[in-house]
């Protein structure tokens, strides 16, 4: 620890972490194939460096070279890593563990996975003091509770008996945090410490990350593909693409004057709440520009006295009071027998059952919840994660149950429809998943999941159906070759875009899409999200669009509705919600996003 | 908790019901004749007059209607009598209880040597860094798995007792003569749970969580016994289980090829004799064992993972 000191007083030229040419490969089936190709990266001490790049650049293997965790099949080929004058590059496992969480901290990526389920919290924390021999059981054991407590942590008595799976997300992260923390190292890598958070619990984890270091002078390399994350914590960013990197400089340097072409890329497909994508608002929605003005004419589908009555009814801002109570909920009746809306939802409300033997019904998932669904609009129903939103759109799709309410679609009432009546329903709606990794049988062809909704309806004959195979993939702007191979073989983006064109096969009148593109890098990001603005343009079809990021709804979406706590806080076009937000979870929401602090 | 012991115990009573219900069924439909065999006493079937057959099956109650015969059985079996024995005219429950404590020795002796055997061919799998004894170790379990119990049994007593004299061949006095017919009998077992924990260890260690522990600069020993043991000691505990009615099963084997007595061995006689009280005691024993050793697992599995909970879904506190 005394060098600790020393280096943390050192000139500031001085790196604390010094890697030099780095170069690792993986074993491939045809010989190594390098992942990391001779990368030069310095952190001096209590500096902040973020190392951006998209997934499979080399970013996570490079972070975790240094603390010499490569994953099987990774070698370290070359290249040194200088930590406080030792080449950690060239020591071996027993040497390395004295420098694993006691001089460098690890912030993992995932907190739900990075912390063993089947052991309380408290000995989880208190193992990192205890594997260096820096407390005994008991001293171990009390300095826990101080670092949960540090790490922001409500009662760290009753977490430290706690399991993981009964902590969130967020609270996982904290504690990983505190075990990051606990042997006070002098880095910290975090390796995208927060993207499989909220939005709002991200801001928050960022900010206590930010802190903790901040006051105790640690270095933090911070691993993310998101630039504005990148832009608001650190001092420096280095740019990673394909094992290289590519671009280095202070924060203002890098993100106001890019200078290698792949960065401009990354920022201009980077949805932020601004200036980036008037492109696809353009192209997608009426070319006007950005602004409230721009929604009435952007909302085709709808009769323009619906969009008006929307904004009535956010127009009366209560925000204390949910504002779906008076006045949204008559608007949405009055405007029931208008015949431009698909879809009606009105008054939904979904019960999970409760725990055995409990009199009361468990936790309201969807509590009151009543939207529509214009001809040809794009809905986005936005909310943080267990707000209710997935099940809304389950329950409009009628592959979950309604506790009470009623859907209409088409003017027909849907919500307990059975049998073959609920067969020809499915046709009319499709539905695209989150994750295209998970929604595609690795089993079949691209072309067998194409076509499989039209085998399941007996729709067209071999021929015909190979034929209308080849059109979707060619609609959703993949090249023929695909069509013979397995979803194994394609990227994240190629995935989902076979997912698009299996909900498109049966040309349905409604397509949800949950969370279609928070499993993809930011560059498939954007152009999926492009692809599914052009193709409900084209075939007027509605759309329902579930999202946690708001940048990527204003991208896509002519109306938004808030849900927070399984109820609708807030409805409106676009435009509006983002400007002048009425309720103020919706000023949560847009705060919260990353790159606010950058403006 | 109270709840969930009532309801396993319905369903404990639902499967001895049914499987006694079923042994009858498929015994009383084999083709052959037990009052013959009766008669004949072992000997030749043809030397026996159909009075003799007819007088034993008045005897025994075999002339009665089907459901009349299922009825009564059925009806002293819940008060605790299997009926006796068609050969010996000895009451099953006797005959069992006393052929049962050397083959719950066999038994209980095969089990933790498979769990030991399993389980240290398992770690030392997972542990060591050597490729080709990696290998090696791993590749046991299949081989145990595919030989047969009745050969390696004999192999063993080819070695240990005819070549080197460590051990008898033969009999059920004594712990010497436990050692060859336990360690035949716990091969399959260990192989499955060497099997199926080292698979558990090797996914358990890719997991984020082992990544954590080692960044926090845990050793191997620490990673491996601290973290990966309990999260893939799940599956082998719900393996042990199922083992406990192999295990049985196995004996008729193990106590034919050693020459023990016990259960097993009974169960063999029994169903050559077509002893239909004895071969349904057997059964009965088969389900008792197996309801109860599931039961047991059921409840330990909460205490390895605390995500698994005997009550069906559980409120997650906030």
């Amino acid at each position: 620890m005394s060098a600790g000191t020393t280096g943390a007083g050192a000139a500031p030229s001085e790196p604390l972490l010094d890697i030099r040419d780095l170069r690792i490969s993986y074993r491939g089936r045809t010989g190594p194939v390098p992942a990391v190709r001779g990368i030069d990266l310095t952190v001096r001490p209590g500096e902040v460096v973020a190392l951006v790049g998209e997934s499979g650049s080399g970013k996570s293997t490079a972070a975790h070279a240094v603390l010499g965790l490569l994953p099987r099949g990774g070698s370290l080929d070359g290249g040194a890593i200088r930590f406080g004058g030792t080449d950690l590059a060239r020591l071996g496992e027993d040497a390395l563990r004295g420098f694993r969480g006691k001089e460098i901290g690890l912030i993992p990526q995932d907190p739900m996975i990075s912390l063993n389920p089947v052991r309380r919290i408290g000995p989880q924390v208190a193992e990192a003091l205890l594997v260096h021999r820096l407390a005994d059981r008991e001293a171990a054991a009390r300095r826990t509770l101080e670092l949960l407590d540090e790490a922001g942590l409500p009662d760290p008595a009753v977490t430290a008996r706690r399991y993981p799976h009964e902590l969130s997300g967020g609270m996982c992260q904290r504690v990983l945090i505190a075990v990051a923390l606990a042997a006070r190292p002098r880095l910290v890598i975090a390796d995208e410490p927060t993207s499989a958070l909220d939005v709002t619990v991200q801001r928050r984890i960022l900010d206590h990350i930010g802190t903790l270091t901040r006051e105790r002078g640690i270095a933090v390399l911070l691993i993310t593909h998101d630039l504005a994350v990148a832009a608001d914590r650190a001092d420096r960013v280095s740019v990673m693409a394909r094992g290289e990197i590519v671009e280095t400089g202070s924060v203002r340097q890098v993100l106001r004057r890019p200078a290698h072409p792949y960065t401009r890329g990354l920022l201009a497909a980077a949805p932020g709440l601004d200036g980036a994508w008037a492109r696809v608002a353009v192209t997608v929605k009426e070319p006007a520009p950005e602004g409230p003005a721009s929604e009435g004419s952007a909302a085709k589908g709808p009769a323009p006295e619906g969009s008006a009555r929307d904004g009535s009814a956010v127009a009366e801002p209560t925000p204390e009071a949910p504002v779906r109570s008076a006045g949204q909920e008559s608007a949405l009746k009055k405007s029931a027998p208008d015949d431009g809306d698909l879809v009606v939802a009105e008054d939904l409300v979904k019960e999970f059952p409760g725990r055995r033997g409990a009199r009361r019904p468990g936790p309201r998932a969807v509590d009151g919840v009543s939207l529509r669904i214009g001809r040809g609009e794009t809905l986005a129903l936005v909310g943080e994660s267990g707000s209710g939103k997935s099940t809304t759109a389950r329950m409009l799709v009628r592959l979950t149950g309604t506790t009470s309410g009623r859907i209409t679609f088409t003017g027909q009432d849907i919500t307990r429809l059975g049998g073959g009546d609920l067969r020809r329903l499915r046709r009319r709606m499709q539905i695209v998943q989150q994750s295209p990794y998970a929604s595609l049988s690795p089993r079949l062809s691209v072309a067998e999941i194409v076509t499989e909704p039209l085998r399941a309806f007996r729709v067209g004959s071999r021929a015909e159906r190979a034929c209308r195979a080849a059109e979707l993939i060619d609609r959703v702007r993949l090249p023929a070759a695909v069509l013979g191979r397995r979803a194994a073989e394609l990227s994240g983006g190629q995935r989902q875009r076979v997912a698009i064109a299996r909900a498109l096969a049966l040309e349905p009148d409604l397509v949800v899409c949950d969370e279609p593109v928070s499993a993809l890098d930011v560059s498939s990001q954007a152009q999926v999200l492009d692809l599914l603005a052009a193709l409900q343009a084209d075939l007027g079809i509605s759309c329902l669009f579930i999202s946690h990021d708001l940048a990527v709804v204003r991208r896509i979406a002519h109306r938004v509705a808030v849900m927070r706590a399984g109820r609708i806080v807030e409805t409106g076009p676009v435009g509006q919600v983002f400007t002048r937000p009425a309720h103020p979870y919706t000023h949560d929401l847009l705060a919260a996003v990353p790159g606010a602090l950058a403006r | 908790m109270r709840t969930y012991l009532l309801r396993r115990l319905l369903q404990a009573v639902f499967v001895l019901w049914a499987a006694y219900t079923v042994s009858f069924g498929v015994l009383y439909m084999l083709p052959s004749d037990p009052a013959t065999i009766m008669a004949a006493g072992g000997g030749d079937a043809s030397t026996v007059t159909p009075e003799q057959t007819a007088a034993l099956r008045h005897q025994y109650g075999l002339d009665r209607p089907l459901a009349e015969q299922y009825g009564t059985r059925l009806l002293h079996a819940v008060h605790g009598d299997l009926g006796r024995s068609v050969q010996s005219g000895v009451p099953v429950t006797r005959m069992i209880s006393q052929a049962l404590p050397t083959t719950l020795q066999l038994a209980a002796a095969a089990l933790l040597l498979s769990v030991l055997l399993g389980g240290a061919v398992a770690l030392l799998a997972s542990w060591t860094r050597y490729g080709p004894l990696r290998q090696l170790l791993l590749s046991l379990p299949s081989l145990g798995v595919s030989a047969p119990t009745f050969w390696v049994g004999l192999v063993l007593v080819q070695l240990f007792s005819f070549r080197w004299h460590v051990f008898p061949a033969f009999g059920d006095q004594g712990f010497d003569a436990l050692v060859l017919p336990s360690v035949t009998l716990a091969l399959p077992g260990a192989a499955l749970i060497a099997q199926v924990f080292a698979k558990g260890l090797r996914t358990a260690l890719a997991e984020p969580y082992v990544q954590t522990a080692l960044a926090k600069g845990a050793g191997r020993g620490r990673v491996l016994f601290g973290h990966a043991v309990r999260n893939a000691s799940a599956a082998p505990l719900t393996l042990v289980g199922i083992m406990v009615g192999n295990l049985l099963a196995g004996a008729v084997v193990v106590e034919t090829v050693f020459a023990r007595a016990g259960i097993g061995r009974e169960t063999a006689a029994a169903v050559t004799a077509q002893d239909i009280p004895v071969v349904q005691g057997v059964v009965v024993l088969g389900a008792v064992a197996f309801v109860l050793t599931t039961l047991a697992v059921d409840l330990l599995l909460p205490l390895i993972d605390p995500r698994i909970t005997t009550t069906a879904r559980r409120a997650v506190p906030a």
